[in-house]
């Protein structure tokens, strides 16, 4: 190292050569930046220009501005007399969501601890057989596990049918299209996105300092809260987010087990592009969504570099 | 942990058997959780087999419903097409993910870097359903403008979030690369194409074909995206099962997931294969 900066001449070099460096990366990631601005991340501007325009008669737009279709969100205009109220057919559907974004957070993480750390306090050979086993599910097809849990709770399904036969009920529990049979379904649907960073914390914790509480004669529950989870609460932080992000945009899982009366706003979209034909109204709530998915990716990014600057 | 260690005046009031990790009740609902993430998976899957109609009740052994599901077109074209899409969609985005990762890795930071990063993965933070009513407009008005209305469409949309799940594994088998084999490449006067080709992608290429598989198991998978920017007579298996919601239920639509799932663990595993093979290496 120190005979080739003899040999380099002074500035000159390195510069061409950090140029030419930032030429040839950029020009590598060409073909992933246009496929991504096509695919993903353009069509998003679209929407946000909708989303202050007026609709059209059969879906589509006019190309008028307004603010109307944020207005929207939450007021509704009585056609009679022209007073504002609050929309509360949109505030039930919004308040669904986060409520059932929540409480989906708090029972994947109420399973998802102990098994997180069930998984890395086993033999460093088994850890990584165990972890698969959450991965599987993981991988599997969203909607395939969504009907499992359709199967099972349906009013023919296994539960129910079992009941009866052995004479516990004799009508059939309505557990489907409830909003129970949603967080049920999304509980299950997030738990290993709750589990592998809630592992990747536990993992990384040392043992030792639970030692040295236990000698200080701290009891089980005070080593817990005073220990463990101060220390892996970036793994806490990650893990809710990447459960209720999805939650607050599940689509899939309240449309198959809330059979579009217990809607979130995931399907309360697609409804505008659908039946609703109010293409701005949609946008305007795709919109809303990614402002407070956007929000909670803020609040997690700080925490892990403010974790990352304590370390 | 040794009952006789340096601490033993703390331990003397513990029971015999006092595991310093252990926590009550853990390891408990560990297990429930393992028992309730598969009990409804299994299920479904050993209902595929069930002989009757129900999906509940048990009345023998058959495969007939996945003969039935094998003899449905509508079937057949689904899972055609959901294959035809993924194979593209995996291949254009593997190749597109394999020129970001090495423009992206092992080069130091550079001017715009972390926008590529946003960029690429951007399909990972951004909901689903967002990207898919985008997607909708987007796509209705080339339709328009175009006429084309084929399966382009979906391969763009997949290719385009498949790209991060392709490129993670790419950039991680980069990252554990030795750079100098390339510079002795270099040294001895390869260009900088021959030492790529000759030094570089074979010894990326576990990391590619992971990236590959997993792309194609997240299209494949895909449901939302796909449902909104499919035209009409465009299913693919998962969109026809979800369409196959609003009649009765049978035992066919067991016997589809369970082919699904089937396919799924296979690439899985092949995945794992590909990335522990790198791991023991460079250990």
């Amino acid at each position: 190292m120190a005979g080739k900066a003899q040999v380099d001449p002074p500035g000159g070099y390195e510069a061409a050569a950090n140029a030419q460096r930032l030429h040839r990366n950029w020009l590598l990631s060409l073909p992933a930046i246009v496929l991504l601005l096509i695919g993903a991340s353009g069509p998003l501007l679209i929407v946000l220009v909708y989303s202050f325009l007026h609709p059209g008669d059969y879906g589509g737009v006019i190309w008028k501005p307004t603010l109307d279709a944020w207005f929207k969100i939450f007021f509704s205009v009585d056609i009679f007399d022209e007073t504002v109220h609050l929309a509360d057919a949109h505030l039930s559907i919004f308040w669904r969501s986060v409520k059932l974004s929540l409480l989906t957070t708090l029972i994947t993480f109420g399973f998802g601890f102990p098994t997180a750390y069930f998984i890395a306090t086993r033999p460093k050979s088994q850890r990584a057989a165990w972890l698969f086993l959450i991965t599987i599910p993981f991988w599997t097809n969203l909607l395939i596990r969504t009907f499992a849990i359709m199967e099972v709770i349906r009013n023919e399904g296994i539960i129910n049918t079992w009941a009866i036969r052995l004479g516990l009920i004799d009508q059939p529990i309505q557990m489907l299209y409830t909003e129970g049979a949603v967080l049920l379904g999304m509980a299950y649907v997030y738990l290993p996105l709750m589990v592998l960073p809630l592992y990747a914390a536990i993992d990384r914790f040392d043992f030792h300092l639970l030692e040295a509480g236990y000698d200080l004669y701290a009891s089980r529950w005070q080593v817990f809260r005073r220990i463990v989870l101060p220390l892996v609460s970036p793994g806490i932080v990650a893990g809710s987010i990447l459960v209720f992000v999805p939650s607050l945009g599940a689509y899939v899982t309240p449309r198959v087990l809330g059979g579009g009366k217990k809607m979130m706003i995931g399907n309360f979209i697609e409804l505008q592009f659908g039946q609703g034909q109010n293409w701005p109204l949609g946008a305007s709530l795709s919109m809303l969504l990614l402002i407070v998915v956007a929000v909670a990716l803020l609040v997690y990014v700080r925490t892990i570099s403010r974790d990352r600057a304590d370390a | 942990m040794p009952e006789t260690g340096p601490h033993t005046p703390a331990t003397a009031r513990r029971r015999a058997d006092f595991s310093v990790q252990k926590m009550p009740g853990f390891a408990a609902i560990a297990i429930a959780c393992f028992v309730i993430l598969y009990a409804p998976i299994i299920t479904l899957v050993i209902y595929s087999f069930n002989a009757g109609q129900s999906v509940a009740l048990w009345q023998g052994f058959s495969v007939k419903w996945y003969y039935i599901a094998l003899e449905n077109r509508a079937v057949q074209e689904a899972a055609l097409r959901s294959l035809i899409i993924a194979a593209s969609a995996s291949a254009i985005s593997s190749v597109v993910a394999t020129m970001a990762a090495i423009g992206t890795t092992r080069t130091g930071a550079f001017k715009g870097r972390t926008a590529i990063y946003l960029l690429i993965n951007q399909p990972l933070m951004v909901p689903e359903i967002v990207t898919a009513v985008a997607l909708l407009i987007f796509f209705a008005s080339i339709k328009v403008a175009t006429g084309y209305g084929g399966l382009g469409y979906l391969i763009v949309a997949h290719a385009a979030f498949c790209v991060p799940f392709a490129y993670l594994p790419i950039r991680a088998r980069l990252e554990g690369m030795d750079a100098t084999l390339e510079l002795a490449a270099a040294d001895l006067y390869a260009t900088p194409w021959l030492a790529f080709r000759r030094i570089t992608l074979p010894l990326l290429a576990p990391g590619i074909a992971a990236g590959a598989m997993l792309a194609f198991v997240i299209s494949l998978d895909d449901v939302i995206i796909t449902e909104f920017v499919k035209s009409a007579g465009q299913d693919t298996l998962p969109t026809y099962m979800l369409g196959q919601l609003r009649r009765a239920i049978t035992p066919e639509v067991n016997a589809i997931s369970t082919a699904l799932l089937a396919l799924t663990l296979v690439l899985l595993s092949v995945f794992f294969v590909l990335t522990r093979a790198r791991e023991s290496r460079s250990d």
